[in-house]
């Protein structure tokens, strides 16, 4: 009855390959944005900007930048953490070792360095395929956090080896506040998120997504696989290291290897998995249920009040979560991104059976 | 039909979280109530020792509102978050609890050293302070640079010369160590790292060789590792390690054939927790620690017939008077303290942090008073200022005899000529890194 497109005619190609060919998701992204960049700050607490809607956003740029490769190039990798602790360490070396450089172009600098190491270990993903690449890019997991611990060099020596990251600057005013940090994160991650939806859409996209359907194939129609894999792993490291970078910087405040176990890659791969492998929304709904369920958890067991006592909740929480996501993976098999298509094909009709 | 609309709801459900507007009508309701001291506890579960500490710590606070109905009337609130651990868990843990209670929350008592590291700067900014009993960052001794950051009893630093102390005094003497080879297994992490320097310091003033071999975390694979410290001929180990490490060190240990009473237990691997599940591969076992263990003290009494009476009890009762159950209670008593003092200084009514800072700058426990809080021979006698945020507190040895921890020695007065040099060093470049000026401890005694 809303959501329906008759009448909206496209008269060229450019409305055609629009992002948004539907005048309704046009009018729903943009209310959205402006939500998220003028109501929520007035509204949300301190709680809710810093610790839960800045992590949301770093995880799903870290969900995008491993879309890119797992969902849309077809590369397993297990490595995304690590390439998040390049990104970090990197960005604290550059605000640290050149002071004069401004914060954002430390983070993509940040970005560039988490590719070049991508790439490095993207070399092996031309030889070897699926699982084993997996088990290629777990090496790039361990070997890289203990580089990071190993080289004193790295956390400019630090005895404990966390490192506080240096005050956030922009134009001349010292970003403390959360909501100050939150807009910074969103407008990163914005800009960010947009660059991948038209990067897949586009030419180097499709080639992406040519070899993940049948590399043989792929190369048979002119895709050189050199570049273009390597393409898909150097995309996305960039957006892990930038996750990474903002991790540091605006969520945590300190630098630490720790911060980017294995645990933090699992974590990465879930979101996708549940969010939708090969979709930019399904990273965000991804990261949206990775990191909001537990809270959202707590807080149900928080009505119980004093009755449930603080371990069983936790308990409680843990095996919650791990039923939901068997579930929604036998439900829905192709995440939530997948759920919010269906959705939209039902609204198309409804309220009419047909 | 069936699937969209399950999802949308529960979108919405997530996205429409309750605690999005409750929170705010929760405190008020708080507000107008009553007189109320916030205490958070920074819990976690996934390691048992750390939730028998801050379940003794909980118990303490319980006990006092129910013998004397809070600390001079004022009642005292907490509520647990669960850190997991981690820290990215743990700060979101903070800013949750930070607001809470009539004037936000008294204190942040810390058993996680990097979630410490990450939470000195917003807690200075919040103007919260961290307690980091026992534990680092052991420089923030020096309340000049870190007037929010108080490392009480004592600091990494100077367990782990009195660890050296210990040794010299077995081996007889502090010149018998020239020569002697000590290996260094650490944690590989904030915790485990903050011993390398003052250790490598002491190598060289005493003449012993000292090789440090990291153990990434949780550590429980030590095999090789203890093959290797069996082929360096190695006469000591250190072991710093914290949760199932210290287990599988004994364990492994026992296997490669090293003596386990040549094994010496930082403070954080000195708990039963770690210890019974061993078995008699942990016989011989020598830890560090800087409180007393047992359950002989009025302290404890008084919390097992007020709470534990009443099943009240916050942790299993087989841990009652363990070594970290009596740790947990030193976290209370000193709190506690710290309230009190500061309530005689701010007024007898709900206090902030900032205030309560004070209290914890200013804590005098004389021996006389432990004993008046029934707390004798649980902690030597400590009194913090502004220069010292440590309070100077004894490490005393215990030695596992299969069943319990038995003491070795006397309580043990370390050297600070040998820390404060470093303490300064070290202050002094965090102060340049971060631009603090330092107080001036002279003026604000």
């Amino acid at each position: 009855m809303f959501y329906r497109e008759c009448g909206q005619f496209k008269s060229g190609y450019a409305a055609d390959q629009a992002i948004f060919p539907i005048l309704q998701d046009k009018i729903a992204m943009g209310v959205l944005l402006a939500v998220a960049f003028i109501v929520v700050p007035l509204v949300a607490t301190e709680y809710w900007l810093g610790s839960i809607l800045i992590p949301f956003l770093i995880l799903s740029l870290a969900a995008i930048g491993l879309n890119i490769l797992t969902g849309y190039a077809g590369q397993l990798s297990l490595g995304s953490a690590a390439f998040m602790a390049v990104g970090a360490f990197a960005a604290y070396n550059f605000a640290l070792r050149l002071p004069m450089l401004p914060l954002v172009v430390d983070f993509i600098l940040a970005g560039v360095v988490a590719a070049a190491v991508g790439i490095l270990f993207g070399l092996p993903s031309l030889r070897i395929k699926g699982f084993y690449l997996a088990v290629a890019t777990l090496a790039a997991q361990f070997f890289i956090t203990w580089g990071l611990t190993r080289f004193g060099w790295f956390s400019n020596n630090s005895a404990s080896g966390v490192i506080t990251a240096p005050r956030i600057m922009m134009f001349g005013y010292e970003l403390t506040s959360a909501s100050s940090r939150y807009l910074l994160t969103l407008s990163i991650v914005a800009v960010f998120a947009l660059l991948a939806k038209n990067m897949v859409r586009s030419q180097i996209g499709r080639a992406w997504m040519a070899i993940r359907d049948m590399d043989i194939a792929a190369e048979v129609i002119g895709i050189k696989m050199l570049q273009t894999k390597l393409l898909a792993f150097a995309v996305s490291s960039f957006y892990c290291g930038v996750a990474g970078a903002l991790w540091a910087f605006l969520y945590l405040g300190t630098v630490d290897a720790q911060a980017f176990d294995l645990n933090r890659s699992f974590e990465i791969l879930f979101m996708i998995i549940i969010g939708g492998v090969g979709s930019i929304l399904g990273s965000f709904l991804g990261a949206a249920f990775i990191v909001l369920l537990p809270i959202f958890l707590n807080v149900v067991a928080g009505l119980f009040g004093s009755s449930l006592h603080a371990d069983t909740a936790s308990h409680f929480e843990v095996m919650i979560f791990g039923a939901l996501i068997i579930f929604f993976l036998i439900v829905e098999p192709h995440g939530l991104a997948r759920l919010w298509q269906i959705t939209k094909e039902k609204l198309r009709l409804w309220p009419f059976p047909h | 039909m069936f699937k969209p609309l399950l999802v949308s709801g529960l979108l919405a459900s997530l996205l429409v979280n309750p605690s999005f507007a409750a929170d705010a009508p929760k405190i008020a309701e708080k507000d107008s109530v009553k007189a109320e001291q916030f205490f958070p506890i920074m819990t976690y579960r996934s390691y048992t020792a750390g939730a028998t500490m801050f379940g003794a710590f909980t118990d303490y606070l319980a006990m006092i509102n129910a013998r004397d109905g809070g600390i001079n009337g004022v009642r005292l609130t907490w509520e647990d978050c669960d850190s997991e651990y981690k820290t990215d868990k743990g700060i979101e843990c903070y800013e949750k609890l930070k607001k809470q209670g009539t004037h936000g929350a008294s204190a942040f008592a810390l058993l996680q050293t990097s979630l410490a590291y990450a939470l000195i700067e917003r807690s200075t900014e919040d103007k919260i302070p961290l307690i980091t009993l026992g534990s680092g960052r052991s420089d923030a001794t020096d309340g000049s640079v870190f007037p929010y950051v108080f490392p009480l009893v004592a600091n990494y630093w100077r367990q782990n010369v009195a660890k050296i102390q210990f040794i010299a005094e077995r081996e007889g003497g502090l010149e018998k160590l020239k020569g002697k080879k000590i290996v260094n297994l650490y944690h590989n992490s904030a915790y485990g790292k903050e011993t390398l320097a003052v250790l490598d310091a002491q190598a060289e003033k005493y003449g012993f060789s000292v090789e440090h071999f990291s153990i990434n975390p949780p550590g429980i694979e030590q095999q090789g590792i203890w093959l290797q410290i069996r082929r360096t001929k190695a006469d000591w180990v250190i072991l710093r390690g914290f949760g199932a490490m210290n287990s599988t060190a004994l364990k492994e240990a026992k296997r490669a054939g090293f003596p386990i009473d040549h094994i010496i237990g930082s403070a954080w691997s000195s708990s039963e927790e770690d210890t019974q599940p061993v078995g008699d591969a942990a016989k011989g076992f020598i830890a560090a620690s800087f409180n007393g263990g047992g359950d002989d003290f009025r302290v404890i009494t008084d919390i097992k017939q007020r709470i534990y009476a009443d099943k009240k009890g916050h942790v299993d009762e087989k841990y009652i008077g363990s070594i970290y159950y009596n740790r947990g209670i030193v976290l209370g008593i000193l709190s506690s303290e710290a309230v009190r003092v500061a309530q005689e200084k701010f007024g007898k009514q709900p206090l902030t942090g900032e205030q309560v800072r004070w209290g914890y700058e200013h804590l005098d426990l004389t021996e006389a008073r432990l004993k008046e809080l029934g707390a004798e021979g649980l902690i030597t006698a400590i009194k913090t200022s502004c220069a010292n945020h440590e309070g100077g507190g004894k490490m005393q040895f215990h030695q596992w005899d299969g069943e319990k921890w038995k003491v070795i020695s006397g309580w043990i007065a370390t050297d600070d000529s040998f820390v404060k040099p470093l303490i300064q060093a070290s202050v002094a470049q965090y102060a340049k890194e971060h631009h603090i000026i330092p107080r001036d401890c002279n003026l604000n005694p």
